[in-house]
């Protein structure tokens, strides 16, 4: 079960977290299902989001060995024995910020776990900060306009693709952990590896990538962020929904896709749930862009096989862009919070009168900044920031709960306007009560193109023996 | 635990000005399947999944029955929905058809009201919006 010569033999790849913030057990079944079908086989996790490279960044600052996902540890130490005696690479971007002190932990892991011969490859070279990679760069579209000012950046990333996870592979790692890499390439990058596929083998870059996509969101193809009581519903009520099973791909050496989960687990695979996730986060489906393959879903077909087996035929791909995408963070300002919940007779008119009070409050206190009310029980995230939906609604509940927000360019104002919040206890309408304030320092990201040539991913593979 | 809340909801006053005729019954209220009427929430006939990049919502619109395509072809144009997220800026609505999948693709610009790291919405990914676009009545023929 090499990854260091190609081979024809179907492989298995495995998703066992598909955000930040995902269940910390659900890479345990997966494995097990990939050790039972004993073929070829790797797990991803994918743990990177928007904004957690630039937390990353900052916490590295404070403490040099930080600045990766601070629950990459607590992902891996259930499965990584099983998965380094049978084989099963794991493939993440963990690295965060710091892929190299992730991977010093990793060891560290494999030290307490009995495991001192474990190969971890590190995949470096997304992070472009101070280097001349920044210059006169153009703006992604959907950012026309924005400039780049450098000496502002706190992180500046930019999305690798499958090809330096699949030399570390060859070169036989174990763990992969990367920075910032296209989600799809976590999958791609064992498939480029094990069947040995060109560079330019395009329809075949696109199957596989089309079932990174699928698989990158976690459980969000089986089953997860899909019930609607009634309508489609997830089998085994809320059971069902507390032990999804996350999805493995089955993925053939000429690019045949299937989708399906642990036997044993909840959740549900079929066209339905699979279309969602095709379509999750897409722009133009004839042109989705990866550093590896531009592909075209226009002529997929999903269908279903089996139970909870859904095969896709029809990824087309275009060769590659010549320019990939860099996410670059900046200070975004202040974000202060309150709310504050109102029940009973007249309740929505006692909230109401506190909304106007803070807004004379910000208005007396000459606080700069942006404002925005809600009224949680009336509207509470469909309303723009002028409040239309809310103004319009007659809805009275007995139980609603006010929520100002206020961003402002300095700490100081955020703070303030939380605190106002704070003070209708002895100031605001009678019965107000359960206040929780909260003042974010926030992080604002553009997309910028970077052309190719600039950059030079670097791999290197290391064990306790090496970093000793 | 938590107290009990009476059954019956105590009568509240709304203060407020309610002329405005921005139509409220449109965004939550479902019809039950066997409603025989012509008018039907979107909600009937299709399921939505939302995504966001940056100030950009992509909001997929997929039929139950892939015999609905066509009527929702001709009923959730890009006109409508960029009317639906009117109230929170968007500046413009591209579909992107999708009939081997039974399904479209909006892509709504402008209207996350700065996104996940700008916005004062307490959803900033738009995360929730997918069932504002279900909620929109459209007509059976």
């Amino acid at each position: 079960m090499a990854f260091d010569r190609p081979s024809s033999a179907l492989l298995r790849i495995g998703c066992g977290s598909g955000f930040s913030g995902d269940r910390l057990d659900a890479p345990g079944p997966v494995v097990e299902a990939l050790v039972a079908a004993a073929g070829p086989a790797a797990l991803m996790l994918e743990v990177l989001g928007e904004r957690t490279l630039a937390l990353a960044q900052r916490e590295r600052l404070h403490r040099p060995e930080a600045g990766f996902e601070p629950a990459l540890l607590d992902l891996l130490w259930p499965v990584l024995a099983r998965c380094a005696a049978h084989g099963i690479p794991i493939v993440t971007n963990g690295g965060a910020a710091n892929p190299r002190g992730a991977a010093r932990a990793v060891l560290g892991l494999a030290r307490e776990l009995g495991l001192p011969d474990l190969r971890v490859g590190v995949v470096e070279g997304d992070d472009i900060r101070g280097t001349g990679a920044l210059a006169d760069l153009d703006p992604w579209e959907g950012d026309a306009g924005a400039v780049l000012e450098p000496d502002k950046v706190i992180a500046a990333n930019v999305y690798l693709g499958a090809a330096p996870i699949a030399e570390a592979l060859r070169r036989g790692a174990q763990v992969v952990v990367t920075g910032r890499c296209s989600d799809p390439a976590l999958a791609l990058g064992p498939m480029l590896a094990h069947f040995g596929w060109a560079e330019d083998d395009w329809d075949r870059l696109a199957a596989g990538t089309m079932a990174g996509h699928l698989l990158e969101c976690g459980a969000q193809v089986t089953g997860g962020y899909f019930a609607d009581p009634g309508v489609k519903d997830v089998p085994g009520d809320a059971l069902g929904m507390a032990t999804l099973g996350f999805p493995i791909a089955e993925i053939g050496a000429e690019g045949s896709v299937l989708i399906t989960k642990p036997a044993g687990t909840g959740g549900r695979v079929d066209r339905q749930t699979v279309t969602e996730q095709l379509l999750y986060e897409l722009h133009d489906p004839a042109a989705y862009l990866t550093p590896d393959v531009v592909l075209d879903i226009t002529g997929v077909t999903a269908a279903e096989e089996a139970p909870d087996r859904v095969r896709l035929a029809g990824a087309r791909g275009r060769p590659r862009p010549e320019r990939l995408k860099a996410t670059v963070s900046l200070p975004g300002g202040w974000l202060g919070e309150g709310e504050i919940s109102y029940a009973g007779p007249n309740a929505r008119a006692r909230a109401e009168l506190a909304g106007r009070t803070l807004l004379e409050r910000l208005k007396l206190l000459g606080l700069e900044g942006q404002a925005r009310l809600d009224l949680i029980g009336v509207v509470s995230v469909f309303d723009g920031d002028a409040g239309a939906l809310r103004e319009a609604s007659g809805h009275s509940p007995a139980d609603l709960r006010l929520r100002l927000a206020f961003a402002s360019e300095g700490r100081a104002a955020a703070e303030r306007a939380a605190r106002e919040v704070l003070s209708l206890y002895c100031c605001g309408p009678a019965g107000g009560g359960g206040v929780r304030t909260r003042v974010t320092d926030r992080i604002r990201t553009l997309s910028f193109l970077v052309p190719r040539e600039r950059l030079a991913p670097r791999v290197s593979l290391l064990s306790l023996e090496e970093a000793a | 635990m938590s107290a009990v809340l009476p059954q019956d909801p105590f009568r509240s006053v709304p203060l407020q000005d309610l002329s405005r005729s921005v139509p409220l019954q449109d965004l939550s209220r479902s019809v039950p399947l066997q409603d025989p009427s012509r008018s039907v929430p979107l909600h009937r006939l299709a399921h939505a999944r939302a995504g966001d990049k940056g100030n950009r919502l992509n909001l997929s619109l997929i039929a139950h029955r892939a015999e609905d395509w066509p009527l929702l072809a001709r009923e959730v144009t890009e006109a409508r929905v960029l009317a639906l997220f009117a109230h929170r800026g968007a500046t413009a609505v591209r579909r992107y058809d999708l009939p081997a999948l039974g399904a479209f693709n909006f892509v709504i610009e402008d209207v996350l009201q700065g996104g996940v790291n700008g916005a004062l919405n307490l959803d900033g990914h738009g995360k929730s919006l997918s069932f504002l676009l279900l909620g929109m009545t459209v007509e059976v023929a």
